[in-house]
């Protein structure tokens, strides 16, 4: 994957939406935007973090605030390049490679659209490796990196910059930054030099989107199931097939927080599944046991076309398989733990990785 | 006073016609014609051939269509849409059609413009709008197009601007109709502006079908109020769907529904219309079908106007049987109209699910050859086809509990006596042509739908003033004063938007004044 074709946006946009784990934005306004961005511009390079120059100047770029505001307020092609050219002015310095920071949801194809309009190429590779809801939540900051500058715009022409002590700062400020400009903006910061984003990128996420959402687009010919194949791809774990039984949601804060139940069938007929969300689902349990947590990625298939459910999208009677994957090693170290595991979002279990509780599920 | 629907359909054009207290009269099932008028005009002579009704007698004439569909679908005489996007700063990252079929792009031959205007969430302006260049955007639309769409960004929050752009059109480009995306899509600036162009794209077709209907009751002495049915269960008056094209599609279905809830008296229920090919199960929910909350493709258009929740499954009478490896399989293939040919139990050398059904006991026709599907192992296949509508049907529920259900259409006697999850199971008598009662009976609504902020008003007065609106448009739509109530009430939170917004969606309805 050289270069993007409109065909590999499409197919990125499915796997982003299965990586954005129920979350992140329906990726398919970003869809648009990469789309249109690619007819007007020209199409983008892709670089492999391992073809990076240790000199090489990468800035990741991204939407923040509500998915309900981007699907209205849709960006213009101004507002996407003012933040980068916000950065550049405040540091100093001329970007060369563009980066998604979150490979899940609709993060992963504004970058494209920026990188595009701008004819710099764009990176194989995230700061998630998933979807998060929370600005911190990335390995920058699990490596200590700072966002350093982040430039913040709208599209009135409006760029703001930051210089926040830390992730935290940066989410707080940049918020309410985001909120005076109507609930939505694009946002580049944590600018890295290529020697860094070596060490702290999670490698070739976008290609991984791509090779998921090809394999879920394609009709189903060969004997084993697109979903059994991707996850081969993914070493991922079937978690529960079922049927949704009760669904409650609520707002808290401005996130969507709640529970599924599902009901089993087949292999899992007469067990049951509860997940649990907020924006993205984060811990899955069956008859009582934990076998998946974040920051493991877990996701929801539609039963029938494989096609990723959101958590706003789970209704009563949805046929679905549930599966998990293994979260980067990044997120399993003690940091990553604390910064986006169960306890950050007040579930009461320890963290155990999603292959310790296959084992204890089997012995079960 | 008797009133009478048609329903034209795919395949089959119905008729009926109701008496004083809705009991049916007389119905017809024929085959539909190419050209609108025929079909009609074919149906009313018989209904009128076969009854003692004086055509002076029917006062309400109604007609539920799928010409609308079938020119989106088939790309025909569809109007050349100027598309006019209020959204300047903003939205220029997307342009309008971007994601349409390339053949229904060219055939639009649209041309779009994007000018200053559109709201944030709360419904401060983005931008004002500005004279000059509306007027230049209506130089440049004029000559080439012949019907208008315009959207403004969080136009469900706020309409304003839409009205007013829609009156600086009327007066600069007068006899072009004009359509505004506030009153057709819910939120999503993309979906809500495919809906409106859409509906924009219609305006030749309703008019013509309008125009065929009124002559096919001319040519028969009736002199009646007219109405077309509408994708909500409801019914719209000839102005309002010249002006609404869009909400006649998929208005077969919510037809049916309608009048299956009419012959049923089940206010709450699932009903499965088994027909040659499909089966549609949709939800009744207070006497009104439910919508789908999920975006909706109308002809390859992504849309996110407010559509019946249908679930469509491959199994009808003509469904194909047949073993694959040592496992029987259900269709999807169908015979279609060929069942009375190539079905077994007609002499024919396909087993279809009638056969099956049949075999099974559960369905009699006079005339089939049963001795022909003797050999079928019933058994076997049977509780295959069950499985599918029960699982359908469990699809669509929204709890675990048992909920009636009405079996309707041409293949409703493919299923048992009792099905799993169902409380009871109804065949209604004249359930072949429940979409032509559906269409004849139907009430008149008015729906809200729109966004609002909490920032500085209460949830309840949102409420209260969404449910007064409602009720208003749906008087102003014609239907009877006294008789008007709620019967839909929702609101979803939206997440991430500061200041707590909701959407709110409300349905008023009630039976027409005359």
């Amino acid at each position: 994957m050289n270069v993007l074709t409109e065909q590999d946006i499409k197919h990125i946009s499915v796997g982003a939406a299965v990586l954005g784990t129920g979350g992140g934005g329906d990726p398919y306004i970003g869809n648009l935007m990469a789309l249109a961005a690619i007819r007007k511009y020209g199409p983008v390079r892709v670089v492999t973090v391992d073809e990076l120059d240790d000199n090489a100047r990468v800035l990741p770029a991204s939407g923040m605030g509500s998915p309900s505001v981007l699907v209205e307020k849709i960006p213009s092609f101004e507002q996407l390049s003012a933040p980068l050219k916000a950065y550049e002015q405040a540091t100093e310095t001329k970007t060369d490679v563009i980066m998604p920071i979150e490979i899940g949801g609709v993060n992963s194809l504004i970058p494209v659209a920026v990188a595009a309009m701008n004819g710099l190429p764009i990176l194989d590779g995230d700061a998630m490796g998933r979807a998060f809801p929370e600005a911190q939540m990335v390995t920058f900051h699990l490596d200590g990196l700072k966002p350093g500058v982040a430039a913040i715009g709208d599209e009135q022409g409006n760029a703001v910059t930051i210089r926040p002590v830390d992730g935290f700062w940066a989410e707080k400020l940049a918020r309410q930054v985001t909120i005076a400009m109507g609930g939505s903006s694009i946002v580049c910061d944590y600018g890295i030099s290529g020697k860094q984003a070596k060490q702290s990128v999670i490698p070739g996420t976008l290609s991984l989107a791509r090779k998921i959402g090809a394999l879920l687009t394609t009709q189903v010919t060969t004997d084993i199931h697109p979903i059994t194949q991707m996850l081969d791809i993914l070493e991922g774990v079937k978690l529960f097939k079922g049927k949704a039984t009760l669904i409650e949601r609520r707002i808290e804060g401005g996130f969507t927080k709640g529970e599924a139940t599902f009901e089993g069938m087949d292999e899992f007929n007469s067990q049951t599944c509860k997940l649990f969300f907020q924006n993205e689902h984060l811990l899955a349990e069956v008859d009582g046991h934990p076998v998946a947590i974040t920051p493991d990625l877990i996701a929801v298939l539609d039963e029938e076309t494989g096609m990723p459910i959101t958590t706003e999208g789970l209704k009563y009677g949805a046929r679905a398989v549930i599966v998990a994957f293994p979260a980067n090693e990044k997120w399993r170290t003690e940091i990553g733990i604390q910064t986006a595991g169960p306890k950050y979002f007040k579930y009461d279990y320890e963290y155990i990785p999603l292959e310790t509780l296959a084992k204890e599920r089997i012995k079960r | 006073m008797i009133r009478l629907g048609i329903d034209v359909g795919g395949t089959n054009t119905d008729g009926v016609l109701l008496g004083q207290n809705d009991d049916i009269i007389a119905s017809t099932k024929s085959v539909t014609t190419k050209d609108i008028f025929t079909g009609i005009e074919n149906n009313i002579s018989y209904l009128l051939d076969h009854t003692t009704i004086n055509a002076a007698d029917i006062k309400i004439a109604t007609l539920g269509t799928t010409h609308c569909t079938n020119a989106i679908v088939e790309r025909k005489s569809l109007n050349k849409v100027g598309i006019i996007r209020l959204c300047l700063p903003s939205g220029s990252a997307v342009p309008p059609l971007l994601d349409w079929p390339e053949d229904l792009v060219k055939k639009l031959n649209a041309v779009s413009v994007m000018v200053h205007g559109g709201y944030e969430y709360n419904g401060t302006p983005i931008s004002q709008l500005d004279r000059n260049e509306l007027k230049k955007a209506a130089d440049q639309l004029s000559g080439k197009v012949d019907s208008l769409a315009i959207i403004g960004v969080f136009s469900p929050v706020l309409s304003e601007q839409e009205e007013q752009a829609a009156r600086f059109f009327a007066d600069a480009m007068p006899g072009i109709p004009i359509s505004i995306s506030s009153q057709i899509g819910s939120i999503g600036l993309i979906e809500r502006e495919n809906a409106t162009i859409l509906n924009a794209a219609l305006m030749t077709t309703i008019k013509h079908v309008a125009q065929e209907f009124e002559r096919a009751l001319a040519a028969k002495q009736i002199d009646a109020n007219i109405f077309f049915g509408q994708n909500d269960g409801t019914l719209m008056t000839s102005d309002f769907a010249q002006k609404y094209p869009i909400y006649t599609i998929a208005c077969g279905p919510t037809n049916s529904i309608r009048g299956a809830a009419h012959l049923s008296k089940e206010p709450n229920a699932i009903v499965v219309d088994i027909g040659g090919t499909t089966t549609d199960i949709g939800v009744l929910s207070n006497g009104f079908p439910r919508q789908t909350s999920l975006a909706v493709e109308v002809g390859g258009v992504r849309t996110n106007y407010r559509m019946p929740d249908i679930y469509s499954i491959g199994l009808g009478g003509g469904t194909k049987i047949y073993k694959q490896g040592d496992r029987w399989q259900v269709g999807p293939e169908s015979v279609g109209y060929r069942l009375t040919e190539e079905a077994y139990v007609f002499g024919g050398q396909t087993l279809t699910a009638t056969d099956v059904a049949i075999a099974a006991g559960s369905m009699h026709i006079e005339d089939a050859q049963t001795d022909k599907v003797k050999s079928v192992p019933s058994s076997c296949i049977y509780p295959l086809l069950v499985d599918k509508v029960e699982q359908a049907i469990d699809r669509m529920k929204t709890s675990a509990e048992d909920i009636p259900v009405i079996l309707v259409g041409g293949g409703a006697d493919l299923m048992p006596e009792s099905l799993k999850g169902a409380s009871t199971v109804i065949r209604p008598e004249h359930a072949g042509v429940a979409n032509a009662i559906g269409a004849a009976l139907g009430d008149i609504s008015g729906t809200v739908e729109r966004i609002y902020p909490l920032e500085d008003q209460s949830y309840q007065d949102v409420i209260h003033s969404a449910r007064k609106e409602a009720i208003q448009l749906a008087i102003d739509a014609g239907a009877h004063p006294d008789k008007t109530d709620i019967i839909q009430q929702e609101d979803f939170p939206l997440a991430y938007l500061p200041g707590n917004a909701i959407l709110v969606r409300v349905k008023a309805a009630g039976p027409l004044k005359l």
